[in-house]
């Protein structure tokens, strides 16, 4: 086994070949929805993925954590195609990535990248989700407004079509960018810190809409700093620093010695009730 | 004023190209017999059209108006504004080495811009290279060349005046052909490619991962843009084509936060402001294109008071302060 991955709790799932468990899914026999196969890739001479192999199963959900520049957004943009692997492959349904595999995958940029003085509304944004259906020419028939409407009312979105984005609540904004991934009818949503920047309430909201989606049968990959929500809310986590430290269920693999080694800092780590608690370790003691 | 009747032009054309001042001084001289200050009425505000040259300018006036609206839109959105002006004084190096060459302006000009357009692109797309370098580089060589031809050429003097601020009063019925043909031409590619020219304009690295080719896109829109600043070139001038771009969307920003609202608002301003401008260059002898934008100007302005006294009044809505 790699000295440097950890493992979940035994019992759960089998054994990876670099010693990482795979999840106790019930699809986990089929073919992964995405493979990343000893992945690396840089900015530059920069090392940003350095050989991740991850796999990511249909109807999974999974946040990925580790520090600034620990290359979580560069996972999420290799495995979209937009940055190329340097060594490996990222395979899509056991197919190497292609534009038509690509309109299966969803979305969602960090909100911070977002221009919030562009002009548009909140129907305009998730319009745009139909540009892998209609390319080209004619405006949004029928069916199209029909679905725009039913998946805005699963966001909690209706009646709200018409504002500004700036107008609306962090949670609505998170939604609306979310809704425009959701008209590709998506196997896999990709979000990138979709609650950074977020109070406790638009926290819940945008956890409430993912579990919902989630539920339907769409796999969810998420990037997320906030180490207790993800304890709290999402069922598997992979840890990861340029290289994947470790994967499986938060209560497990989020202990002194993982965090230590995927953000090179001590952090203090205690169980209650059942849940698994991270706090920061202090420099100095206060008075 | 003195007691007499008040020529209403004076100098009309003395910045007209050659063989364009003849029409243009028969109904000048016309004009200038009516006296229209001292007896204006509805009936008057049809007397220019009347005259030909007045026809041609005030429609070419107000396509060129709606083109520059429409494009503008997207040229405010994606911070290309300095582009304009680049691209305007780049084709002041093309126009002066095809008058030089004796080729069409339309030709020799629009070869130019496109090659400007595409070096632009080029250099911008560099890593370490701004676009605003990229524009900066391009377009003050290809001004600098023109003036260098000027220099040695000191014959036209005159053209040059109509390069730099514009010949409205100088088009002729086929300039003004050309113009809606080009306009048409490029108001047909951009409804083309709207969407993904919208997605690649508001969030480019998701479009990307969307499988549109934000890189195609941006060369397709440099180069409508290349056209378009062509087109309007010599009707509003080298120095103010930029201003005809930037003006109309950014006050369509004051009236409504749709993009789709701004694509029809943005236009109509545009071509309502060539319509008025050219009105107001007629019946106050002044510069038909410096009108044109100064009318721009004057509603911008007017807008800006508006939302600073609502801005006292904390209870009215209605306009976008953003």
């Amino acid at each position: 086994m790699n000295d440097h991955n950890h493992q979940s709790g035994q019992g759960h799932g089998s054994l990876h070949p670099h010693g990482i468990e795979e999840p106790p899914v019930s699809s986990v026999r089929g073919i992964p929805l995405v493979e990343l196969v000893e992945v690396s890739s840089s900015y530059g001479t920069t090392p940003a993925l350095q050989n991740v192999s991850l796999k990511i199963w249909p109807g999974q959900f999974i946040a990925i954590v580790g520090p600034n520049g620990g290359g979580k957004t560069t996972l999420l943009r290799t495995i979209l195609g937009m940055i190329p692997a340097t060594q490996g492959k990222v395979l899509l349904r056991g197919q190497e990535l292609n534009r038509s595999s690509m309109e299966r995958i969803g979305y969602v940029p960090q909100l911070e990248t977002i221009d919030w003085n562009f002009p548009i509304t909140a129907e305009e944004v998730i319009s745009m989700g139909f540009f892998n259906k209609n390319r080209w020419f004619g405006g949004i028939g029928h069916e199209e407004r029909r679905k725009l409407q039913n998946i805005m009312a699963r966001l909690n979105l209706t009646g709200l079509g018409s504002r500004h984005i700036r107008e609306l609540s962090g949670g609505q904004q998170q939604a609306v960018f979310l809704g425009r991934a959701l008209l590709g009818d998506p196997e896999l949503i990709l979000l990138d810190e979709p609650t950074a920047g977020l109070d406790i309430r638009s926290r819940d909201d945008v956890i409430h809409f993912l579990h919902e989606i989630n539920h339907h049968g769409v796999a969810i990959v998420i990037t997320a700093h906030d180490l207790n929500w993800v304890a709290a809310h999402l069922p598997w986590a992979v840890c990861l620093n340029r290289r994947l430290i470790a994967q499986g269920r938060p209560q497990e693999i989020f202990n002194a010695a993982v965090l230590k080694d995927t953000y090179s800092g001590e952090m203090i780590v205690f169980h209650h009730d059942g849940m698994v608690m991270i706090g920061e370790r202090p420099h100095a003691a206060h008075n | 004023m003195g007691n007499g009747p008040t020529p209403l032009i004076t100098n009309p054309t003395s910045f007209l190209p050659r063989g364009a001042g003849e029409d243009v001084r028969r109904g000048l001289d016309g004009l200038n017999d009516l006296n229209c200050l001292n007896d204006l009425n509805i009936m008057s505000l049809l007397v220019p059209f009347e005259y030909e040259f007045f026809r041609n300018g005030f429609f070419a006036a107000v396509v060129v108006g709606a083109l520059c609206g429409f494009i503008g839109v997207y040229v405010v959105l994606r911070r290309m504004s300095y582009i304009g002006h680049g691209l305007s004084h780049a084709i002041f190096g093309g126009a002066v080495l095809s008058y030089v060459m004796n080729l069409n302006f339309f030709l020799g000009a629009g070869i130019w811009a496109l090659l400007a357009a595409f070096l632009i692109h080029l250099i911008s797309h560099r890593r370490w290279v701004g676009a605003d370098a990229a524009i900066g580089v391009v377009t003050t060589s290809s001004f600098a060349l023109g003036v260098v031809i000027v220099s040695t050429h000191r014959s036209f003097t005159r053209n040059i005046e109509a390069a730099l601020f514009g010949n409205i009063l100088g088009i002729t019925q086929n300039d003004l052909w050309v113009v809606i043909l080009i306009s048409l031409a490029v108001f047909l590619a951009l409804l083309t490619i709207r969407r993904q020219l919208l997605f690649a304009t508001f969030d480019p690295e998701v479009a990307s991962a969307y499988g549109v080719s934000t890189g195609k896109i941006d060369l397709l829109f440099v180069t409508l843009l290349a056209v378009t600043v062509l087109a309007s070139t010599q009707i509003l001038g080298v120095t103010l084509v930029a201003a005809a771009m930037v003006i109309p969307p950014v006050i369509a920003r004051y009236l409504t936060q749709r993009f789709q609202t701004l694509l029809i608002v943005s236009p109509i301003l545009g071509a309502s402001c060539g319509a008025a401008g050219m009105f107001l260059s007629f019946y106050l002898d002044i510069s038909s294109a410096a009108t044109i934008v100064l009318t721009s100007a004057v509603l911008f302005i007017l807008l800006e008071l508006v939302v600073l006294a609502r801005r006292k009044n904390p209870i009215s809505k209605g306009l976008n302060y953003y």
